[in-house]
């Protein structure tokens, strides 16, 4: 996928105009944070479930060395295999070796951010391997040539319109906006890939050491099909997503579908662990598991650890009023909202990220529905911090913050600018009460008046009252 | 007014830039409940901003600068009090600035133990309720985001105010959701800043409150600006001018100064 974080403010200003996309984002203000809500409200013990989880995942974060190795001798124990992939090209070579190992035409495809994060579909079809996304959202996408906008409803940007027409388009059907019938030609199309597929791929919400199985949860079950049917199963996942036994999954579970959708569980939570045993009914005969690092174990033990806790509920991106302005496309890399903000930096560089965690008022929403207690805007500041060490941030940001902050380091000086620059503005706001055009404040009054000052500051009338008091 | 029998508590005043440049009211109102709360109030003259614009653009050298500043500044005083859960916020953030081996550090904390917003001041650390003033009209509160998420500050400012006679306060719908003012956030993502606050307004007019309350001036001189150029017709103004009694003056953006009145 193309970067193109670097033109945020661009995107977020297309994205702004955009009347269907932000129809498209209307719903999902209108659909998650009240779900979310409304499951918290039911769980009394809810905060308290967020305390524990986030200190099992720090625990986990301390020793992921040892719980990925023991992952790893679970899975192998079950017949399967573990692949150590350091990077995005790593990991997409070693799926294609996979693939054509099985001779793979077709591989069918569950629901996964890592595969987008590594890139994994453009390179298998330059490869002569046809990846086919069977969840919903994604195999709308595939048809338009689309790429998420959400982490967990990646075609939340459409409108149903939109799929009506991909439809038509690509299934030579009749035109249909009853999203009955458009999930019916859905699942007849994707029957026969499930069928055909030679490979199945499946991300994973959690790697479980004491067992040595992968966990996916869906809403839509096309996940089983993916890693049921195929000769071979291919686990896409990335490290942080080990958990220590299956009890300490069901802890996350419980957060995470309610802090996602505000589901009390999700739909589908189908666990695999390893190659078909000679009693199974079903199951792969072939189980490889893909671990992705690509720059995650570079943030242990550093200040950006925190963000590793993230179990990818999307809660932070549904309550963010950023995202909910401009919609995900408009961050320009894979991962959007204020999560990405975090991670995105850390895998195309703070270069072309910049913007990113920039965009936001640190308001604090996201930290306060984070169900791992992932304190986003402090993340996010400490990006700016490298931002502003390796000398990136824009030249007239660091020439005004230099000249403010020698005032404001000498507070005679400050006082008497602040004088000054009061006086200016009531000058300038005459009578009104307000300025509608301010000289150097265009991005404040293009859109709002600059109210003035009411009168001289508050330190001259201060002083000037202590002055009185002493003369009486 | 409840005159405390005990001894005085002594308060330095946290002015706040915006407060002090934009609207001084808010500091003398500040100063006023303070007063009427039975604290002796000083204005330590060697205080300046709080640091907020260094701090959020990465620029940890001048906010340690800033922070060593305003902490010298208000030594010796049993609180710091000020109208700005935003700035208030940044003092309490101070400590981060330090590590564990620097002296500044400890000082950094004890400044942030003695650092109150003015409402959760008076409600949280000295129990005050004698508000004693009168307002006529309908109110509806924004809850700006530092104060609320970084001072849990929610039911601090409508407790204060049904003290008020004659408020009366209806709730808007997404009061906790951001205007989108941010500090630089507002120029910078200019754009996004502006849908932010249109939502805000419109979420004001639809509460059919006259006036629009709340506890931070940048958040209040944005969400004023935005309804004067929207037209609309609803005043703005800081909690503190309310529950001081201090509203005969013009609201935010709307002053119409007396002719006798040198600028
Ligand atoms: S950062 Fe927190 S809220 Fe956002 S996706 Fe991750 S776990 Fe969910």
């Amino acid at each position: 996928m193309d970067i193109k974080s670097p033109e945020f403010k661009q995107s977020a200003r297309i994205a702004l105009q955009d009347a269907n996309l932000q129809k498209a984002l209307g719903n999902l203000k209108a659909g998650f944070p009240g779900k979310r809500a409304s499951a918290v409200a039911r769980m009394p013990e809810f905060d308290a479930l967020r305390d524990q989880a986030r200190d099992l995942k720090n625990h986990i974060l301390e020793h992921l060395d040892l719980y990925l190795e023991a992952f790893e001798a679970r899975v192998v124990e079950n017949g399967g295999q573990v692949h150590w992939c350091r990077t995005s090209e790593d990991a997409r070579q070693t799926i294609l070796q996979i693939c054509r190992e099985q001779n793979a035409k077709t591989v069918t495809k569950g629901k996964s951010m890592v595969t987008e994060e590594i890139n994994l579909n453009e390179y298998l079809e330059e490869h002569g391997v046809q990846p086919v996304e069977t969840d919903l959202g994604e195999y709308i996408l595939q048809l338009r040539g689309d790429h998420p906008s959400h982490i967990i409803a990646p075609a939340i940007h459409l409108n149903l319109e939109d799929v009506s027409e991909a439809f038509h388009e690509h299934h030579h059907r009749p035109k249909s906006d009853d999203p009955a019938v458009l999930m019916a030609e859905a699942r007849e199309m994707l029957r026969k890939q499930f069928a055909a597929a030679d490979v199945g791929i499946t991300g994973a919400n959690f790697l479980v050491a004491e067992t040595g199985s992968t966990l996916i949860a869906t809403n839509e079950g096309n996940g089983d099909l993916t890693q049921i049917l195929p000769k071979t199963h291919i686990v896409v996942s990335s490290i942080e997503k080990v958990v220590p036994t299956l009890e300490d999954m069901s802890l996350f579970l419980r957060l995470l579908a309610r802090s996602a959708t505000g589901q009390e569980f999700t739909v589908y939570n189908t666990l695999s662990s390893g190659n078909r045993r000679p009693d199974d009914q079903d199951g792969p005969e072939n189980f490889h598991v893909v671990l992705v690092d690509n720059g995650r174990s570079d943030m242990v033990g550093t200040e950006f650890q925190e963000m590793l806790r993230c179990i990818r509920c999307s809660a932070c991106m549904n309550h963010c009023p950023v995202y909910g302005a401009v919609g995900g496309h408009s961050y320009g890399w894979v991962y959007p909202g204020p999560m990405g903000s975090v991670l995105t930096p850390q895998m195309i560089g703070i270069e072309k990220a910049a913007l990113l965690p920039n965009a936001s008022t640190f308001c604090g929403k996201c930290e306060e529905v984070c169900p791992v207690r992932i304190p986003l805007p402090k993340l996010m500041r400490h990006w700016r911090e490298k931002e502003f060490e390796k000398h990136l941030s824009p030249k007239a940001v660091r020439w005004g913050l230099g000249g403010w902050a020698f005032f404001a380091t000498r507070p005679g000086l400050y006082r008497w600018a602040s004088a000054g620059a009061s006086r200016f503005m009531r000058l300038l706001g005459g009578r009104k009460g307000k300025i509608r055009k301010l000289p150097l404040a265009g991005g404040w009054t293009d859109h709002r008046d600059m109210p003035t000052p009411t009168g001289k500051t508050f330190m001259q009338q201060w002083n000037e009252r202590q002055q009185q008091e002493k003369q009486r | 007014m409840s005159d405390t029998q005990t001894a005085p508590i002594k308060v330095g005043l946290f002015v706040t830039c915006l407060a002090d440049m934009f609207r001084p009211e808010v500091a003398f109102a500040t100063v006023k409940l303070l007063e009427q709360a039975g604290c002796d109030v000083e204005v330590p003259a060697a205080q300046t901003c709080c640091g907020q614009p260094a701090f959020n653009s990465g620029d940890n050298h001048n906010s340690r600068r800033i922070a060593r500043q305003t902490i010298e500044a208000f030594e010796g005083y049993q609180y710091v009090v000020g109208p700005s859960g935003s700035c208030i916020g940044m003092l309490h953030h101070y400590p981060e600035l330090f590590d564990d081996r620097d002296p500044w550090k400890q000082r950094a904390e004890h400044l942030k133990a003695r650092a109150f917003e003015i409402t959760s001041f008076l409600v949280d650390e000295l129990g005050f309720n004698a508000i004693e003033s009168r307002f006529t009209g309908t109110i509806t509160y924004h809850d700006s985001c530092s104060g609320l998420r970084e001072l849990g500050i929610k039911q601090q400012p409508r407790q204060l105010l049904a003290e008020v006679a004659g408020a009366d306060l209806r709730e808007m719908q997404e009061a906790e959701t951001c205007c989108g003012f941010g500090g630089t956030f507002c120029v910078k993502y200019a754009d996004i800043s502006n849908r932010m606050v249109s939502n805000k307004t419109g979420f004001a007019a639809d509460s059919d409150a006259d006036t629009l309350v709340g506890g931070d001036l940048g958040c209040l001189l944005n969400m004023a600006g935005k309804l004067k150029r929207e037209g609309r017709d609803i005043q703005v103004r800081h909690v503190v001018e309310l529950l001081a009694d201090m509203t005969d003056t013009p609201a935010i953006g709307e002053a119409d100064y007396d002719l006798g009145q040198p600028l």
